[in-house]
């Protein structure tokens, strides 16, 4: 533990270095999977998709099944194989894109179609095209839940972006692994505690975005 | 205004919901569609704002074929209220009500006054309400907000499921007679649905009674009460129906207008001659511009000061009812108060005369012979 403060101190420029490389690889991995996944999520709502939604969500726990170590390796195998760069930062982040679907997926969806049929009929019923309906109704009403599966995606990828550094990308995972190899206890304290914090934080902050994007209507009620 | 011909709706399934189904509603008029459930009332209102389309048969508005007019543009020129209200929880009461005026592209500033406007029209005070959340309102307040919104871009005709269904009765019956005065007021041509009888002959001008996809009857509340068409109708009317007709008068048609009455300034001992002169025991009070003040009896006179004005020793807490409450209401009310002779009050809460029992019975009478007679 005093080794691992000592480490700190003495180094504190490679820490911040691991630090911003492992939220950079999420930050980049979450924009990306919120915009797919909102995009599916939203698109399997849609009428006579049932059959795909149930495929699509079952796909989706499907590969969160898939170890995640084994995950990274495949993709280094098969990035190679189409002739991209095989380790580092993009198979890195397409890991983690894919890790972190499920969970704004199912939120997406789950969140609409848990909306109100009333609230859809009265919208319909007033002169609201389809469009409007997505955008005026169902999304604003569909906000705090699906806002939940990005916080959840957000905390599962903190912790699962360490095994990144299994196929060369920076992060919080470097410490850790060379920690292993090298049976220095203070290095792996270092990664662990770091993404520990680090998920705490920026679970706090999420919850903070939250409930501030959660619209007022939905919070207020009768004492 | 709305005109039906042979409307039909088969679903997918085979189950002939609505079957050659023919009638107009005339502009202005409130027609109930009534009937047991399952009996196409819903299915036929969906099909006038093309909710659920029509299989086979027309249906036009103000002579236009309604299939011929898109969809959405169609809707935002019908005014549609629901039962489970669907007000939209994560926007304003304000918000709401724009919703459709929103849609057609008015102003932010004529969209707010006419928010204000409606929020008036239901009695509540825009000051107060136009920026809360529905989950703050109450139940019959956000009935009214449903209502005002329906209303929001002044379309002519309103189509209502069941609007106060999910309302306790009490407040249903208030909110009943608070639409009909708007609607004196409005007059749009409304399709009003609803499963039950006291509310159909409450609201309706016209009654579309309705069974298993067909018109059974399509006629004025008297009219489906005294003349009821064949068996169906005469059960479902039921066998109360001099009672339900009770429904079909307003306390004004019933009233005597001309009545005694005592001034809060005048003397207590002076009032009491003029009573036991006239055989009244029971006088209304009213104050010097005419509204109701309150009652005094006789025996409120005797056990007081002999020099006491009427103020002095009137009682004030006395039921009254209005002159357009219906008759029922202001019958109930004289039950449950004990009070023989019912003050009635109108505009401004000015005296308008009394209701008593023996008017009561009376006009009853004349409406079932009348009925029976036609």
């Amino acid at each position: 533990m005093l080794e691992a403060w000592e480490f700190i101190v003495r180094r504190p420029e490679l820490l911040a270095e691991w630090v911003l490389a492992h939220l950079w690889i999420i930050f980049v991995a979450v924009i990306i999977a919120v915009f797919l996944g909102a995009f599916l999520g939203i698109f399997i709502t849609g009428k006579g998709r049932e059959q795909i939604a149930d495929t699509t969500l079952y796909l989706a726990e499907i590969v969160m099944t898939i170890p995640s170590l084994a995950l990274f390796g495949l993709l280094m195998l098969l990035l190679g194989s189409i002739g991209l760069k095989s380790i580092g930062f993009l198979p890195a982040v397409i890991a983690l894109i894919v890790y972190g679907q499920l969970p704004i997926l199912r939120n997406t969806y789950t969140a609409i179609r848990a909306v109100d049929p009333a609230m859809v009929e009265a919208g319909r019923g007033m002169g609201m095209t389809e469009r409007q309906i997505l955008f005026k109704i169902e999304l604003p009403l569909a906000v705090p839940v699906i806002m939940a599966g990005i916080r959840t995606s957000i905390v599962l990828l903190i912790g699962i972006a360490t095994i990144a550094a299994f196929i060369g990308a920076s992060g919080l995972g470097v410490p850790i692994f060379r920690g292993i190899r090298n049976a220095r206890m203070d290095l792996i304290l270092i990664g662990g505690i770091s993404v520990s914090v680090l998920a705490l934080l920026v679970d706090g902050l999420m919850s903070l975005v939250e409930r501030r994007i959660t619209p007022k209507g939905l919070k207020v009620g009768r004492q | 205004m709305i005109k039906l011909e042979k409307v039909t709706k088969v679903y997918a399934d085979g189950t002939r919901a609505v079957n050659g189904m023919n009638f107009e509603v005339e502009q202005g008029e409130l027609c109930v569609f009534l009937g047991p459930s399952g009996c196409g009332k819903t299915t036929t209102m969906k099909m006038i704002n093309r909710l659920i389309p029509i299989t086979s048969g027309n249906i036009y508005i103000d002579g236009v074929d309604n299939t011929k007019i898109n969809a959405s543009e169609l809707r935002r020129n019908i005014g549609y209220a629901i039962q489970e209200i669907g007000l939209f929880p994560h926007l304003t009461v304000g918000q709401n009500i724009e919703t459709v005026p929103v849609l057609k592209g008015w102003s932010k500033s004529q969209r707010r006054e006419r928010a204000e406007e409606l929020l008036e029209l239901v009695r509540m005070k825009p000051s107060e309400f136009i920026d809360k959340y529905p989950n703050e309102l109450s139940g019959g307040q956000r009935q009214r907000v449903g209502v005002a919104r329906a209303l929001g871009a002044d379309p002519p005709i309103l189509l209502m499921d069941e609007p106060f269904g999910a309302i306790d009765p009490i407040n249903r019956v208030e909110l009943q007679s608070e639409f009909l005065k708007i609607q004196q007021k409005i007059k749009k041509t409304i399709i009003f649905v609803t499963h039950d009888i006291y509310e159909a002959i409450k609201m309706g001008d016209r009654i579309a009674l309705m069974k298993d996809g067909k018109l059974v009857q399509y006629d004025t509340p008297a009219d489906l009460l005294y003349q009821p068409k064949d068996e169906f109708v005469e059960g479902f009317v039921g066998a109360d129906r001099a009672l339900k007709g009770l429904q079909l008068l307003r306390v004004k048609e019933v009233m005597t207008g001309t009545y005694t009455t005592a001034n809060i300034e005048e003397k207590a001992e002076v009032v009491r001659k003029r009573m036991e002169a006239e055989g009244i025991d029971l006088l209304p009070v009213v104050d010097n511009s005419g509204r109701f003040a309150g009652s005094v009896s006789i025996s409120d006179i005797m056990s007081s000061s002999r020099a006491a004005n009427v103020k002095d020793v009137m009682n004030q807490s006395e039921a009254t009812s209005d002159v357009n409450a219906v008759l029922n209401e202001a019958l109930s009310l004289m039950l449950s108060s004990g009070l023989k002779t019912l003050p009635i009050v109108g505009e401004d809460n000015r005296l308008a005369g009394i209701l008593t029992f023996d008017a009561i019975q009376e006009a009853l009478h004349e409406a079932v012979k009348a009925g029976g007679t036609k």
